[in-house]
């Protein structure tokens, strides 16, 4: 299914992109080799001067996105695109000029025996960026707020804070000018106090130098908060992409209506109850027809045997449901259509009662209801 | 049966109606290292949890929370060292068996400590997904367990128990014969807090229970613990950097920073009427839900090196309203007024404009009780 | 806000109070541990003797009749110094019928004095001065044991590192070659390849290649499984994100970090190679010292040269003894040495072994029991302890704080 497609051509796009890991299935005499579905048909695109947030728990897939988008790993199907064109098989300079990521471990991602400086240094020689490697490397650090720069150039990692490791790490990704930047969950293992900082940072970098981000999180809250598009992924597809704001005000996928339930929120008069409501499945077996059947209050005969194709639920807004399936509605593209037989299962979540109500049973949301 | 004089989970302002303390904690100091070179992680901590009570630790790294509660048991490792206080357990086992009065975990020995724990006080840790041994299975895990501590089960007997105890958690008993890799993540939670309810303890501490878990998972987990505090009656001393989890779960939470207890307020007040600055920091550092976008600023700076602390309040080099008697002297943890609250700021104990953002109405409390009117008002006048 | 932190971080709460010295600071702190003074002690004190032993030996260690050098002249004084025991006797060899006889005749040699005040280990058989042979054979034992241990290590570096980061078919390859040596028994190979090349001990480079040869695999195994874990860590990705070489990779970003175990390996290497080229020696390999061309003197020479002479049931001590304990040292030295390396890469077992030490400045003496964190200064615990079993003391209700309240003690 697609993601939510600008006006504007994307910069970075991943098409159908899937990715099978070969693992051992059962112990000594029994094992056999087994295929795990880590990704599956997944396409995401990243606009210039937009952050697109991937959503989704561990095990979803998120990080294998970004990774094959990164071009650290190959993808088995499906292909990436710059500019619309096809890149070559594996990672060539040029890529790494135009694509930059920022992992997720502030700890990890600066080798402990080097100083920040020559973090910064090697990219700038690496790439002929600029001849005065000094006021390089001082300008990346003032970009990402570590000043006075003489300070931090020479430091080692272990003697800077969580937060300021992560921002090394930006600077680093920053300083080959890219075009795009791949953040796979940067604030995950920062402190709560300083990741909305971290943040803060990406967003400026959108809209100063219309850099287009990739923010790769499960934490909805900061997803909402930073991201113009969030697509939520589950156990290797995407089932729903939106604007930001709709999508958590209005999350037309059940898993999303699970997610967003789930996340502490205290406004909330009464905390919702979730029954319970199962795991993400294996990924080795996974369920037939939607993933999400086995967990979902509204499963229905045919969610069971047929994989549910995108529909457009709104402008901008898919999701992988047969909910929403009418008809009229389908994405012209997408060739597994099927009559959709309706019957609705009436148990729900208390919690997500109020969005379910507004699903009638024919499957198409009312717009009167909405607002 | 568990000796209450108030309902469980009831948080009010008279004292008589308290639920009486089961863990006490007073003057709390606890150093890494010794001489020196000791690196003092906690300083002069006073904690009460009350039975039946959840009380909430918030903090961020180098905070001290997680210390302060292994501190308690005696599980820290070297070279922690505890240098002053007293933690006074005051123990009534739900059972037969188990040591009754007060047992001063300070000052005892080894065989005092092992009738304690596990049996009276026991422990979730964040890595207790690790805890597990991945050579047996969960079965003879919670059968090792009981048969050290239950010597009178027979093997039916323990196996029932097991069962049961799975059973609370929302396993099947078939679990008991899977080894740990074979269960996943939430599962293998949802088993070392049956192995930690084993022995229906008091007190049970919680470490970060559910930060390596998903989001959902995290949910139900949590939603299973509340539910078995009512049904056992225990006290649970929860700890976590995620103030929010907090609010919806605790009594009463205690906010800590390098190593000093800062704030300390019934849950509801604390989250929607926060006195000290750095709760309010930390509370904004959580975007809504709902509502328009706007841009938040978490706090300026980061958490201190506990090597290298700031004069004076620990906080004032990210605090918003900093005085210059905050770089000078540290504030002591004060009670708030006639409140049940207490908060070590300089701001509360002068006549320092208190802003806006730190003026909130209490809430109303649950129950029929009205809330006070503006307590801080009050202390403040009356300072 | 969800969950935070999404991987498990059990060092947490430490990360900003017990942050560890780092693996490697540039700023090199002379090391505080008793165990890399001791180590780095006995090696300097080997190291001196290395360098100027020959320079100050009294005697040349292959010069013989020494009793009589101080010019000592006539028969009777000869007589006076030389004592001799006899190692073969005279005689008689006939055939069957008594008709053709051999006699050979009886076979002099001197007899080991004990060390004394000219000579401070003694002599041997040959009356060559023990301690002069002690202190040159040093230079060559270390030569040949560092030597050995640095082009061993190097190939394990080469090897190991290069299969942990290539992978695939040369992974394959180089595993296969490091397991085919690691199998290979070392002591016949040793024998084989010092036999082929008969004057091998003449030469250090030589001997110290032959040594080398059999002692690199387990290195290489070591290597290749830390770097197989190095190379998927974060900056080792994020250097092959921002468009480096695979070549600058492996040099700057995976090799500063196996610097460690690349010192402890190079220890533990030149340790074998000391206890290799002792058995070679041992075993008339090396080369003696008195053949053409003349072998090299060690310590295994020493001993080569003691054993069949019967040193040992002879009770002369002073022959045999000094060069088996100056190996034994020069192993300690370096395993100690080992240690302490061990202690400053790993944080867990510096915090501990700190800790003891300021511990002890601190003037505190107890051992902290695992399991159970230590309490310091405790005051008026009497009466305030009691009993865990089922027939306890009767219940006291909620205590009063006890007037006899804990403080710190002064630091």
């Amino acid at each position: 299914m697609s993601a939510a497609v600008d006006d504007a051509a994307p910069v970075l796009e991943g098409r159908n992109l899937t990715k099978l890991f070969s693992v051992k299935s059962g112990h000594g005499f029994l094992s056999r080799r087994a295929r795990l579905y880590a990704v599956q048909d997944v396409t995401v695109s990243i606009g210039a001067a937009r952050v697109t947030a991937v959503v989704g728990e561990s095990g979803s897939g998120k990080t294998t996105v970004a990774r094959m988008l990164a071009k650290i790993i190959t993808p088995d199907g499906g292909e990436v695109l710059l500019d619309g064109k096809a890149m070559p098989r594996g990672r060539p300079r040029e890529y790494a000029r135009q694509v930059q990521m920022i992992f997720q471990d502030p700890f990890a991602s600066l080798n402990p025996v080097h100083r920040v400086r020559h973090n910064l240094v090697r990219p700038l020689k690496i790439h002929h960026v600029t001849d005065d490697i000094d006021a390089g490397v001082a300008g990346l650090l003032r970009r990402v707020s570590l000043e006075p720069p003489e300070d931090f150039a020479d430091k080692f990692p272990h003697e800077l804070s969580g937060g300021q490791r992560q921002r090394v790490a930006i600077a680093r990704a920053l300083a080959v000018r890219p075009r795009v930047l791949l953040a796979d969950e940067p604030v995950s293992m920062l402190d709560v106090s300083i990741r909305l900082g971290v943040l803060n940072l990406l967003a400026d970098l959108r809209d100063s130098e219309g850099l287009a981000i990739l923010y790769v999180t499960h934490d909805i809250g900061s997803a909402r908060y930073l991201a113009d598009t969030i697509v939520v992924m589950y156990a290797g597809q995407l089932v729903e992409a939106a604007p930001s704001v709709s999508l958590t005000d209005d999350p037309a996928h059940p898993y999303t209506q699970l997610l967003l339930s789930a996340a502490p929120d205290p406004e909330r008069p009464q905390p919702p109850s979730l029954v319970r409501s199962g795991a993400p499945p294996s990924l080795i077996a996974p369920p037939s027809g939607c993933r999400f059947h086995p967990r979902c209050p509204h499963a229905m005969e045919i969610c069971r045997q047929v994989a549910p194709p995108s529909v457009e639920v709104s402008s901008g807004h898919t999701a992988a449901c047969w909910l929403h399936v009418d008809s009229g509605k389908r994405q012209p593209e997408d060739a597994r259509m099927a009559e959709s037989i309706v019957t609705t299962d009436p148990s729900v979540f208390e919690s997500a009662r109020e969005r379910a109500q507004r699903i009638s049973p024919t499957g198409i949301r009312k717009q009167e209801e909405r607002g | 049966m568990t000796a209450q004089e108030a309902p469980v989970g009831t948080p009010s302002t008279e004292p008589e109606q308290l639920a009486e303390p089961v863990l006490e904690i007073r003057g709390l100091c606890v150093d890494y290292g010794y001489g020196v070179d000791a690196v003092s992680a906690v300083v002069d901590c006073d904690l009460v949890l009350r039975r039946g009570e959840v009380m909430g630790l918030a903090g961020e790294s180098g905070s001290g929370k997680s210390t302060l509660a292994m501190a308690a048991l005696r599980l820290l490792h070297s070279p922690g060292v505890i240098t002053a206080g007293e933690v006074l357990f005051h123990s009534k086992p739900f059972g037969e068996q188990g040591p009754r009065g007060t047992i001063d975990m300070l000052g005892a020995n080894e065989s005092v400590l092992r009738a304690v724990r596990w049996s009276e006080i026991s422990v979730i840790l964040q890595s207790a997904l690790n805890a597990l041994n991945p050579v047996m299975t969960i079965g003879a895990q919670f059968d090792d367990l009981l048969r050290v501590h239950r010597p009178q089960f027979s093997n039916r007997d323990r196996w029932n128990r097991s069962a049961e105890l799975l059973d609370m958690v929302g396993m099947t008993d078939d679990r008991l014969r899977s080894y740990p890799h074979e269960l996943s993540g939430g599962m293998r939670q949802r088993a070392m807090i049956a192995m930690a309810l084993a022995l229906e303890p008091q007190v049970i501490l919680l470490d970060e229970p559910t930060t390596a878990l998903d989001v959902v998972t995290q949910r139900e987990i949590l939603e299973e613990l509340m539910g078995l505090r009512e049904q056992l009656g225990f006290a649970a001393l929860f700890i976590t950097h995620d103030l929010s989890l907090l609010v919806e779960l605790a009594d009463e939470i205690a906010v800590m920073y390098a190593g000093r207890l800062m704030e300390r307020a019934p849950a509801a007040s604390l989250f929607h009427a926060p006195r000290l600055p750095y709760t309010y920091g930390l509370l904004n550092c959580f975007p809504p839900m709902h509502g328009a976008r706007r841009p938040m600023e978490g706090i300026p700076g980061s958490p201190p090196d506990l090597r290298m602390l700031p004069t004076g309040c620990a906080f004032h080099p990210r605090c918003r309203w900093s005085m210059d008697r905050c770089r000078q002297e540290r504030p002591a943890l004060r009670r708030l007024g006639d409140s049940d609250r207490e908060v070590a700021c300089w701001l509360y104990a002068g006549d320092a404009v208190i802003p806006d953002e730190l003026t909130h109405p209490e809430p109303p409390k649950a129950g029929d009780r009205p809330a006070a009117r503006g307590p801080v008002r009050a202390s403040r006048a009356r300072r | 806000m969800t969950a935070g932190i999404t991987t498990p971080r059990p060092e947490t709460p430490l990360a900003a109070a017990d942050r560890p010295t780092p693996r490697m600071s540039r700023r090199t702190r002379i090391p505080r541990s008793p165990k890399v003074i001791a180590g780095l002690a006995i090696l300097a004190l080997f190291a001196v003797i290395a360098v100027i032993g020959p320079l100050i030996a009294p005697y040349s260690p292959n010069e013989t009749g020494i009793y009589c050098r101080a010019a000592c002249s006539g028969a009777k004084a000869a007589a006076a110094w030389l004592q001799t025991i006899v190692v073969h006797p005279a005689e008689q060899v006939c055939n069957a019928a008594g008709t053709v006889c051999f006699s050979s005749p009886a076979v002099l040699a001197f007899l080991p004095k004990p060390p004394s005040g000219t000579h401070w280990l003694g002599t041997t058989v040959f009356a060559q001065d023990v301690w002069s042979q002690l202190l040159v054979s040093t230079r060559a034992t270390l030569l040949v044991g560092f030597v050995a241990g640095a082009i061993a290590t190097a190939l394990s570096v080469i090897v190991g590192v290069s299969a942990g980061y290539l992978g695939g078919n040369a992974d394959e390859g180089l595993s296969l070659l490091s397991n085919v040596f690691l199998a290979i028994p070392g002591l016949p190979l040793l024998i084989v390849l010092a036999s082929y090349v008969p004057s091998a001990g003449a030469n250090v480079v030589l001997i110290a290649l032959i040594v080398a040869a059999t002692g690199w695999a387990y290195g290489a195994r070591v290597l290749r499984a830390q770097t197989l874990s190095l190379r998927n860590r974060d900056f080792v990705e994020a250097a092959r994100v921002s468009g480096e070489g695979r070549m600058r990779i492996i040099v700057v970003e995976v090799l500063p970090n196996l610097l460690p175990i690349v010192a402890s390996s190079f220890l533990f290497t030149t340790l074998y190679a000391v206890g290799a080229y002792v058995a070679l020696a041992f075993l008339g390999l090396a080369g003696a010292p008195n053949a053409t061309p003349a072998g090299l003197w060690n310590w295994g020479e020493m001993l080569q040269q003691a054993y069949p002479q019967d040193a040992v049931a002879s009770g002369w001590w002073w022959w045999w003894l000094p060069p088996g304990f100056c190996i034994a040292l020069l192993g300690m030295g370096l395993a100690l040495l080992n240690f302490g390396i061990d202690e400053f890469v790993n944080p867990r077992l510096r915090a501990a072994g700190l800790s003891r030490r300021s511990a002890r400045r601190a003037g505190i003496s107890f051992r902290p029991r695992l399991g159970i964190t230590p309490v310091m200064h405790r005051q008026g615990t009497a009466g305030r302890q009691l009993a865990a079993t089922a027939a306890a003391m009767s219940a006291t209700g909620p205590a009063a704080p006890t007037a006899a309240g804990s403080h710190r003690t002064s630091p």
